[in-house]
């Protein structure tokens, strides 16, 4: 089990109550929040350089966050599954099923768009819900059950459409990322950002949270203290499904079109903004800010060296070594949080 | 929570007065799309994924088309293609940077629609190369076809039925049962069987191998199982065709039974010198790229109007037509055998 290191409101009251303001303030600047929170500006800053002509433009920053909202939403979910002590890595798998589902209840069998828009969360969130219900009742490791699933729904996917490309979504449906609110921010980010704020309060303010933080320090232990693990499970991955199903049903309104390998490989991404982000990948630690910076950290550096046109096998060198650098930091970081505390 | 809200609201802030600041300064940019004809020509290729040598030698051929129009060409592309939507991110960054041509493999027929509309929107010209947007070709300006599809029809049927000696039973392993291009080859070669020349070759059976090595394999096993005097398969992919002759080689039936089909010669080099493979065809992608150039630039330039029937000249490839849905042809299939592999290295 992973030492406990309570950053600040990250692990609830539990850790706010007796340090002193000045203590407080240099655990904040020594969390990894905080060192993702720098190399996002560092990323802007480097994207600036390398290409000032195309990259300080405010409009395509905004815009082209459309290119990565379904996984920050999914991102939004796996912090809370991580923090829990498990992992989902059926996210992209489900979004694909999902939109597959999606695309014939509305192109063959006829079901209102309009309807079709509430059900995908709610298959996203049955499927979840299946990968729930096998890790809570069987007691089954979330990485075994997910690693199935992930095959699974994908090829479900494929079985039902092959390598179809479905078509003819209404016109009012289609091209989210075009429309704005308040004729500057794309649909899409706002979504995001007001789910970022829900799932903030729910991890930092709700008792679902703080059972969250409990399970990942230390699941027999919460178990112990009466915390209901099976259906805090249940409920975590049925969300982690509920998310997907809203990135299929966005994704499914970007592209205009449903392929079953849409967001092939996208669980990645997705877990990789979330350890970039801070939380722990065995659970007990994280925070939703840290998830959303990482989040964008991501997609500007990867705008910023798209512009910059360096090869594609370099951008992935880049973010790889970015994840490690940062892990390894955040190790230490927290190891020095420990001395300021004592 | 009340301080990360703040440090995110100052942050956003920060990014939004930066943003804001730059803005005039990026508005040449976007014009400079639009004001095509001043100045060099920017052309961008952006193929399915990197590190694919047909998709090299096509950039080749591209390059050497832009550099006699001075233009600047650059390459880019996603790492995987298994992403229909991965190409998105790289056509918004060309975009952005105001290039005049966008010339694109698609990886997918319909998912770049929104992206591609944009671009032409801002003026830029649209152009695809090797596959197409099948069903919606107006989101391009012109299509460059690697070959006729009744003209590979034929001529893979001549090549099997050279090597089988016109007689017995053969079947054809597909890529996938939806892949357009695939379907109008298969289809033009059931036409060119009704020649009384193919009266004695029997198509026996069509299998798809998904263009995955594996499912190839498993495949082109389970049809040697089904049909113990096959005499030949015939695999008009360049994934399938590699896992038919590797099936074929290790059943130790390589006198018996035939395979060809379309093959990179880079891949087909170790088939054909073991005697497995003896003969199969491609066309030259340095062709193909290079008449993508040509019409890049010539589309460019505004010296050129696509419309089927309209002829132009297309440099050392001499004169070309467009067909209809502004298609034009590059190459024709050719034969590689042992005698003349080892010069092409694709």
């Amino acid at each position: 089990m992973t030492p406990m290191h309570p950053s600040p409101d990250a692990a609830g009251p539990a850790a706010s109550s007796a340090s002193s303001a000045r203590g407080d303030w240099r655990r904040l600047l020594a969390s990894p929040e905080a060192v993702a929170l720098l190399l996002l500006v560092a990323g802007i800053t480097g994207g600036g350089l390398l290409s000032p002509k195309y990259f300080l433009d405010f409009h395509y920053l905004m815009d082209s966050t459309s290119l990565y909202m379904e996984a920050a939403i999914m991102a939004l979910a796996m912090t809370f599954v991580i923090i829990s002590g498990n992992i989902d890595l059926s996210v992209a798998a489900n979004l694909a099923l999902t939109a597959v589902l999606c695309g014939e209840l509305h192109l063959r069998f006829g079901v209102p768009m309009g309807l079709v828009i509430v059900a995908g969360p709610c298959i996203g969130a049955v499927l979840g819900l299946f990968n729930g219900l096998l890790i809570a009742r069987l007691r089954l490791p979330s990485l075994t059950v997910t690693i199935g699933t992930l095959a699974l729904y994908r090829g479900l996917a494929q079985v039902m459409i092959g390598d179809a490309a479905l078509q003819g979504f209404p016109d009012w449906f289609n091209g989210i990322d075009q429309r704005y609110v308040a004729g500057l921010l794309p649909l899409p980010l706002v979504i995001f950002l007001v789910l970022a704020v829900a799932c903030a309060l729910v991890l930092h303010r709700s008792l679902l949270g703080r059972f969250l933080y409990a399970m990942g320090t230390n699941e027999s232990a919460a178990r112990y203290s009466g915390v209901r693990a099976g259906v805090v499970k249940v409920a975590v991955f049925a969300i982690a499904g509920g998310f997907s199903g809203l990135g299929a049903v966005m994704m499914t309104s970007r592209l205009g079109t449903v392929q079953y390998s849409l967001a092939d490989g996208q669980e990645l991404a997705v877990i990789t903004a979330v350890v970039l982000g801070g939380t722990d990948i065995f659970g007990g630690r994280g925070t939703i800010f840290g998830t959303v910076v990482a989040t964008f950290l991501l997609g500007i550096i990867s705008r910023a060296m798209g512009l910059a046109l360096w090869p594609a096998e370099n951008q992935l060198a880049v973010s790889g070594s970015l994840l490690i650098f940062a892990v390894v930091l955040y190790r230490l970081l927290a190891k020095i949080g420990t001395t300021i505390r004592t | 929570m009340a301080k990360w809200l703040v440090a995110l609201i100052v942050m956003l802030s920060g990014v939004a007065l930066v943003g804001g600041c730059q803005k005039q300064s990026a508005a040449p940019a976007t014009q400079a799309a639009s004001s095509a004809g001043s100045g060099k020509i920017q052309i961008v290729f952006i193929p399915k994924n990197m590190g694919n040598s047909y998709f090299d030698l096509i950039g080749t051929g591209f390059k050497q088309a832009a550099s006699e129009y001075q233009a600047d060409f650059t390459t880019v592309a996603p790492a995987s293609d298994s992403d229909p939507a991965g190409q998105i991110a790289f056509i918004k960054d060309q975009i952005q940077r105001g290039v005049q041509v966008i010339a694109v493999i698609p990886n997918s027929t319909t998912a770049l629609i929104p992206v591609l509309k944009q671009a032409m929107d801002k003026g830029i010209t649209v152009i695809t190369l090797d596959a197409d947007l099948t069903g919606n070709e107006q989101y391009r300006s012109a299509g460059v076809w690697p070959a006729d599809a009744d003209e590979i029809g034929a001529s893979q049927v001549e090549a099997l039925g050279s090597l089988m000696n016109y007689s017995g039973k053969f079947a054809i392993l597909s890529a996938t049962t939806e892949a357009p291009n695939q379907n109008a080859w298969i289809k033009a070669m059931k036409l060119a069987l009704q020649g009384s020349k193919y009266q004695n070759m029997q198509l026996v059976d069509i299998v798809y191998g998904d263009d995955k090595a594996e499912k190839c394999q498993t495949e082109s096993e389970a049809l040697l199982n089904k049909y113990p005097d096959l005499k030949g398969i015939l695999s008009p992919t360049t994934v399938g065709i590699v896992g038919a002759a590797r099936v074929v080689q290790d059943a130790g039936k390589s006198g018996q039974i035939v395979v060809t089909g379309l093959g990179l010669p880079s891949l087909m080099r170790g088939f054909v010198k073991d005697g497995v493979v003896k003969k199969f065809q491609f066309w030259n992608g340095f062709n193909q790229g290079y008449l993508a150039g040509q019409v890049a630039c010539q589309l460019a330039n505004k010296s050129l109007h696509p419309a089927a029937g309209v002829t132009f000249k297309a440099g050392i490839l001499g004169d070309r037509t467009f067909r209809d849905k502004n298609v034009v042809i590059a190459d024709k299939p050719a034969d590689f055998t042992a005698d003349n592999i080892d010069k092409y290295n694709f």
